[in-house]
C-alpha cells in the first residue's frame, strides 16, 4: 500500500497551494522540494547577514483572497501590507507620482496634462470593469473549446454569457482590448509621454515584448487584476518578506497533515502501463503515490523529469515550443542608510512605493531592442522599491534593502552564455542608471545580488528565468495554457496533473493554478470540491 | 421628384467599381463618382516617365477573386489574367538565391529537411486559410444587440471550423492565430534565409516586424486571399483590373463621371440624401457607398459633427499611417542580379535575406526614421509586358518598406536620401543596377495620402491587424458596411475584408445593400 496520495513537485507558492488542498481533503500528501529552502520564487533569503532579500518576487496582489481566507493564511503569520504609491522618475529633474490619495493623485497628473487627469478618470473606469470581467475566470478551469463534454459546453456558455452581457460596445472594446499594445492603448486615454510610459510598465514587467507589441494591453490587466483588501488594483509587501506567503501556505499545509520534504530533487517521474506510479529522487529513492502533481513549468515537467517514451509525440513537441523567454533581471541591494532622490521633496511619502525609472515610449521600445539584439538593456527599465520603510523587519534598524526588478534582460547573450563578469556587468548598468537619480546610492551599497535570467533559472528553476513560467501571450492563455487539450491541469499520463502557473490563469502569485488544479483532481477522485470557484468578492 | 439615382458611389476605386457593377447588375441606377481624371484609384497603370508605364501602388495580382472575375465576366471587358505565374525568389548578396513555389522551394542552401517541411508547412496553413477564406466574401457578423440569427450564424461559424478543422487542426488554429510569425517558423525550419522570406510576406504593407503577435494572422489572411488564384503580373498593369471593371459596371447601365470632386455627403434629419461637389453642385440617392477610406468618409465627407461622440472617437483613433513606399525605376536595360538568369528577373524578387533583417529595418520606422536597410517586393514587369516600356528598355517596380508616413523631419527633405538608400540596397544584389537607372519616381505614403486620398498613405484604408479585422473593420458598429448614418454605406479597403486588389469590399457592400433593399 501507498504511504501518499499524491506527490507534489517543487514548493512554490502553487504547488504548496495544491498540496496544501488535497491535504485539506484529507488525503496524504507529500511535497518534495530540490532547494533546502521553500518557495521556489516566492522565497525570503538572508544572502547578507541582518538583511532578508526578497530573492525573486517582491510585492503581493495578485493572491487570490479565497485562498487567502480559505487556507486561513493569516493565522500562519502571512500579512501583506499596502505600500504607498510610487513615482516615476525622469531625466529632466521631474516625476510624475502615484499618490494613493485620490484627490493628491489627481492632482499630479494634472501638474503633467490636465487632460490627461481627466483621461485617468475613464482609464481605471475601463481598467476596472475588464478586471471584474476576468477575475470570476482565474479561479475556473478553462473550457476546452473543441471538446463537446457537458462540462465544457457549460463552460463555454458561461463565457458565452459573461461577454454577451457586457454589451455590444465593452464588448467589441474587450475583444479589441486583448489584441492591443499598451502603447495603442494608452494612446487612447492620455497626451503626456511621461503618464503614458508610466501606466505602460505593467504591461511590460516579466515580458519579452515592447510597448508597441500587440498584446501587452493584456499584461497590463493581468497586473491590475489583484488586490488588498479589496483595493483592487493595489501592491503591498507581505511582511517578512515574499518567503512568509510560502511558510504561510506550508503551514496550512502541514496543519492539515501534509509533509514537506527539502533537498529532494526529482529525477522523474514513474510511468507504468500508462498510470503514473511516483517518483524517483536524484538521490535514487523511490516514492510510490498514485498522484503526481507537477509545479514545474511545461518544459521542466515534459522535458526533464518525464521520459519522453511515457509522452505521447504531440505533447513533447509541444513542450519543444513551448515559449518561454526571460527577459528580466533582478537586483537586491543591502544599504547602510536610505538613499536620497533629490528629486522629491523633503518628507515625500512617494519613497516608499514604487520607483520607475523611464520617460517615453520610445525609451522602453528601445531597451526592448536591446533584449532582440541579445543584449541587456543599456537604459533599463527599472520598477525598485525600499520595501524596508514599510517593513523594518528586513534589516538592521536604520538600515535598508532594495529590490530592484529590470527589463530587459535576455536569458541567451548575442555573444554566448552569461558568465560572472557579464553578470557584474548588468548590474552596473542597472546601478549606475539608479545613481543617476540617487547622488548617495552607489557609496550606500554593502551588498548586491544580481540575478539574471541565468541565475534565476539555474537557483528557482524557472525555465529562461521566466517569471511567469511561460509567455503571458495569447498563443499560451487560457484553453492554450500551457498547450491546447492539456489546458485542464491533466497532463497526458493519468494520475499526472500540472498545478504550476505554466497553467491557467499563470504566473503574478496568484496562487490560482495549484487551487484550480486541485479541483481537477478531487472531482477526479470522486470527491467533495473544497477550492473556492468563481469569485467571491464582488 | 425622383432621384435619377438609386445609388451614388464616392470613388472609383477597383472596390467601388466592383459595388457599382453589381449593383448595377443587380438592376440598380447607380453613379460612381471619382474625383480624378482617370478611373482606378490606386489600382492604375500610371506613366512616370516617357513611355514608361507601371502600375501605381499594388502590382502583383494575387487575391483578385475569381467569383468576382466570374460573375462580372471581367475577361470578355478586357482583364487579361494570362501573364506567366510568378514565383518568389529571395536574393541572396552571394548569388545563392532561394525560389519559393507554392509547394515547394529551390535553393542550394536549404538542407532536405526544410524542403519536406515547407511543403508540410504550407499545407497546414493552407488548410487553416481554408477555414478563413469563406468569411472574405461574407459580411461580418454583429455580436450582441443583434438579435438571434446572428448567434446562429456565429455558432455555425464555430461549427465550420471545428468540422472544417477537425479537434487536432482546430487546437492548432486557435493556437497559432495568437502567435507571431518569428516564433512559428522557428518550430519548422531551420534555413533563416527561408524564414526571412516567409516572414515577409506576413509583414509586407503592414506596421509590424515578425516577432510581433499578430503576424500569424496576417500571413494566414495573405493565404486565404490567395487560395484560388495564381499570383500574377496583370498585362497592362494593374490599371487594366480597373479598366476592365468600369467596362463591366458600365455594361450593366453603370455611370461614371470623372473630375467629380465629392466634398461632403449630404444629410438630412441624420439620413445620407445626396452629395455636393467642390463646385457646389448636389446630386441626390437613397444610397449614399463611399469606396474612401473611413477616415475620410466619416471625419471629412461626413463632418465628425455630425457623428455620434464614440464613433467619432473611435475612427480618429484608427490606426492608418503607412509605412510602405513606392519606388518606380525607368531602365535603359536589365540590370545583372547576381546568381540570376535573364528569364528569373519576371518573378517576385524580395529582399528580406532574415527576420533580423526585417525587424531591423522595422526599428527605424518606430522612431520615425526610415530603415537604414529596408526590405522590399520588386518586380519587372515589362519583362512579360513590353507594352509598358519602349522597346529594349525596362521598368522596375518595388515596395519599400519601411517608410513611415510620418517621418521625423519630414519626406520632403529627405526623400532623395531615401531613394539613395534604395538604390544602394538593390545594387548589393545587382552591381551595376544604378548604371540602368534613367528615371526614378518615389511614392512615400504621404504622396500616397496626397495623390490617392488615402489617409496615412496606408494601402489597406488602415492597418490590417487582427484589432482592426473582421467585424471591427473598420470599427464596430460600421464593419457590416452600413453605417450608424441612414443610407450610408462603406464599400472600400477600410471596411472587411481589407485591401490587396481582391475586391471583396465591394462585393459585400453590394451584396449587403442588395439584402438590405429587399
Amino acid at each position: 500500500m501507498n504511504k501518499y496520495d499524491a506527490i507534489v513537485i517543487g514548493a512554490g507558492h502553487n504547488g504548496l497551494t495544491n498540496a496544501a488542498y488535497l491535504a485539506k481533503s484529507g488525503l496524504n500528501v507529500l511535497i518534495v522540494e530540490r532547494n533546502p529552502y521553500i518557495g521556489g520564487a516566492t522565497v525570503s533569503r538572508e544572502l547578507y547577514e541582518g538583511w532578508t532579500y526578497t530573492n525573486c518576487s517582491y510585492v503581493s496582489s495578485l493572491l487570490r483572497p479565497e485562498i487567502y481566507r480559505d487556507l486561513n493564511l493569516a493565522r500562519y503569520g502571512l500579512q501583506v501590507v499596502p505600500f504607498g504609491g510610487g513615482a516615476t522618475l525622469t531625466q529632466s529633474g521631474d516625476y510624475l507620482g502615484s499618490y494613493t490619495n485620490h484627490e493628491v493623485k489627481r492632482r499630479e497628473f494634472a501638474r503633467h496634462s490636465l487632460h490627461d487627469a481627466d483621461a485617468y478618470e475613464r482609464f481605471s473606469t475601463d481598467v476596472m470593469r475588464y478586471c471584474r470581467f476576468i477575475r470570476p475566470f482565474l479561479l475556473r478551469t478553462p473550457a476546452d473549446p473543441t471538446s463537446f463534454k457537458p462540462k465544457d459546453l457549460s463552460e463555454l456558455f458561461f463565457l458565452g454569457k459573461n461577454l454577451y452581457e457586457l454589451g455590444e460596445e465593452e464588448l467589441y472594446e474587450f475583444i479589441r482590448f486583448f489584441t492591443m499594445s499598451v502603447a495603442e492603448f494608452l494612446d487612447q486615454y492620455f497626451e503626456s509621454e511621461l503618464v503614458k510610459a508610466a501606466l505602460s510598465g505593467s504591461g511590460l514587467i516579466g515580458t519579452a515584448l515592447g510597448p508597441y507589441s500587440p498584446g501587452t494591453a493584456y499584461v497590463l490587466l493581468h497586473h491590475y487584476m489583484g488586490d488588498i483588501d479589496g483595493n483592487v488594483g493595489a501592491w503591498g509587501f507581505a511582511r517578512g518578506g515574499m518567503g512568509s506567503l510560502a511558510k504561510a501556505l506550508a503551514g496550512a499545509l502541514q496543519e492539515h497533515g501534509g509533509e514537506l520534504r527539502t533537498d529532494a530533487p526529482v529525477a522523474q517521474i514513474r510511468v507504468r502501463n500508462g498510470r503514473t506510479k511516483g517518483v524517483v529522487l536524484e538521490s535514487g529513492e523511490e516514492i510510490d503515490a498514485p498522484i503526481v502533481v507537477s509545479n514545474l513549468d511545461a518544459k521542466r515537467t515534459f522535458l526533464k523529469i518525464m521520459d519522453q517514451k511515457d509522452l505521447p509525440d504531440e505533447v513533447v513537441e509541444r513542450a519543444q515550443n513551448f515559449k518561454i523567454k526571460g527577459s528580466s533581471g533582478k537586483l537586491n541591494i543591502a544599504l547602510d542608510g536610505l538613499p536620497e532622490f533629490p528629486q522629491f521633496p523633503v518628507g515625500c511619502p512617494l519613497i516608499k512605493g514604487d520607483l520607475h525609472i523611464t520617460e517615453n515610449f520610445e525609451q522602453l521600445e528601445r531597451a526592448y531592442d536591446d533584449w532582440k539584439n541579445g543584449t541587456w538593456s543599456k537604459w533599463p527599465y527599472v520598477d525598485m522599491m525600499i520595501p524596508t520603510l514599510t517593513d523594518p523587519t528586513m534589516a538592521p534598524p536604520g538600515k535598508h534593502m532594495m529590490s530592484v526588478f529590470v527589463q530587459y534582460c535576455p536569458a541567451k547573450l548575442a555573444d554566448g552564455d552569461w558568465t560572472p563578469d557579464k553578470r557584474e556587468a548588468f548590474g552596473q548598468t542597472v546601478i549606475d542608471a539608479i545613481a543617476t537619480f540617487s547622488p548617495n546610492f552607489k557609496d550606500l551599497i554593502l551588498h548586491t545580488e544580481v540575478r539574471t535570467p541565468h541565475e534565476i533559472e539555474a537557483e528557482v528553476g524557472l525555465t529562461a528565468g521566466n517569471i511567469f513560467q511561460g509567455d503571458l501571450s495569447f498563443d499560451q492563455l487560457m484553453f492554450n495554457r500551457p498547450f491546447p487539450g492539456y489546458a485542464q491541469y491533466r497532463g497526458p499520463v493519468k494520475g499526472m496533473y500540472m498545478c504550476g502557473s505554466t497553467t491557467h490563469p499563470g504566473g503574478g502569485v496568484m496562487a490560482a493554478p495549484g487551487a484550480n488544479a486541485a479541483r481537477e483532481i478531487l472531482a477526479d477522485l470522486g470527491r467533495e470540491n473544497i477550492t473556492p470557484e468563481d469569485f467571491g468578492d464582488d | 421628384m425622383t432621384d435619377r439615382y438609386d445609388a451614388l458611389i464616392i470613388g472609383a476605386g477597383h472596390n467601388g467599381l466592383v459595388c457599382a457593377a453589381y449593383l448595377a447588375k443587380g438592376g440598380q441606377k447607380v453613379l460612381v463618382l471619382e474625383r480624378s481624371e482617370q478611373v482606378g484609384g490606386a489600382a492604375i497603370t500610371r506613366e512616370f516617365a516617357p513611355g514608361f508605364k507601371v502600375s501605381a501602388c499594388a502590382h502583383i495580382l494575387h487575391m483578385l477573386q475569381p467569383k468576382i472575375v466570374r460573375e462580372l465576366k471581367l475577361k470578355t471587358h478586357g482583364l487579361n489574367l494570362n501573364g506567366p505565374p510568378i514565383e518568389t525568389i529571395s536574393l541572396a548578396a552571394d548569388g545563392n538565391k532561394l525560389t519559393i513555389c507554392r509547394y515547394n522551394i529551390e535553393g542550394a542552401e536549404v538542407s532536405d529537411t526544410d524542403k519536406v517541411a515547407y511543403t508540410r508547412f504550407i499545407k497546414r496553413m493552407e488548410r487553416h486559410a481554408r477555414a478563413l477564406a469563406p468569411q472574405l466574401l461574407k459580411t461580418p457578423l454583429r455580436l450582441a444587440n443583434a438579435g438571434f440569427g446572428n448567434v446562429i450564424k456565429l455558432a455555425g461559424m464555430g461549427w465550420d471550423i471545428r468540422f472544417g478543422l477537425g479537434k487536432k487542426r482546430m487546437r492548432d488554429f486557435l493556437r497559432i492565430i495568437g502567435m507571431n510569425i518569428h516564433d512559428l517558423l522557428d518550430e519548422v525550419f531551420e534555413s533563416e534565409a527561408l524564414k526571412g522570406a516567409l516572414a515577409l510576406d506576413a509583414v509586407l504593407g503592414t506596421a509590424m516586424e515578425p516577432r510581433m503577435p499578430g503576424t500569424v494572422v496576417t500571413y494566414l489572411y495573405r493565404l486565404a486571399g490567395g487560395l484560388k488564384s495564381i499570383p500574377t503580373l496583370p498585362m497592362g498593369g494593374m490599371g487594366s483590373v480597373t479598366v476592365a471593371l468600369a467596362d463591366a459596371a458600365t455594361s450593366f447601365g453603370a455611370e461614371i463621371r470623372t473630375a467629380a470632386l465629392v466634398e461632403t455627403v449630404l444629410l438630412e434629419g441624420g439620413c445620407a440624401v445626396g452629395v455636393v461637389f467642390a463646385g457646389g453642385e448636389e446630386v441626390r440617392a437613397p444610397t449614399i457607398i463611399s469606396n474612401a477610406d473611413p477616415k475620410t468618409t466619416f471625419l471629412k465627407l461626413v463632418g465628425a459633427r455630425n457623428l455620434e461622440a464614440g464613433l467619432a472617437h473611435r475612427i480618429s483613433n484608427l490606426r492608418t499611417s503607412g509605412r510602405a513606399a513606392k519606388l518606380h525605376m525607368a531602365l535603359n536595360s536589365l540590370p545583372d542580379f547576381t546568381g540570376l538568369e535573364q528569364d528569373a528577373l519576371g518573378n517576385r524578387l524580395v529582399i528580406a535575406p532574415s527576420r533580423k533583417y526585417l525587424e531591423h529595418a522595422f526599428n527605424h520606422s518606430k522612431y520615425g526614421e526610415f530603415s537604414a536597410a529596408p526590405a522590399m517586393e520588386i518586380t519587372i514587369p515589362s519583362l512579360a509586358d513590353p507594352s509598358l516600356a519602349p522597346a529594349g528598355k525596362h521598368v522596375l517596380s518595388a515596395i519599400v518598406q519601411y517608410a513611415p508616413y510620418d517621418l521625423k523631419g519630414g519626406w520632403d527633405a529627405q526623400k532623395d536620401t531615401f531613394v539613395e538608400r534604395v538604390v544602394d540596397v538593390i545594387s548589393a544584389y545587382a552591381p551595376d543596377f544604378r548604371d540602368k537607372i534613367t528615371t526614378v519616381e518615389c511614392l512615400t505614403p504621404v504622396d500616397i495620402e496626397r495623390e490617392f486620398g488615402m489617409t496615412g498613405g496606408h494601402w489597406h484604408h488602415g492597418e490590417l491587424a487582427i484589432d482592426q479585422m473582421f467585424m471591427m473593420r473598420p470599427t464596430y458598429g460600421t464593419a457590416q458596411y452600413r453605417t450608424p448614418i441612414d443610407g450610408l454605406y462603406l464599400c472600400g479597403a477600410g471596411a472587411h475584408p481589407g485591401g490587396f486588389v481582391m475586391g471583396a469590399a465591394g462585393h459585400n457592400a453590394a451584396q449587403a445593400i442588395i439584402a438590405g433593399d429587399k
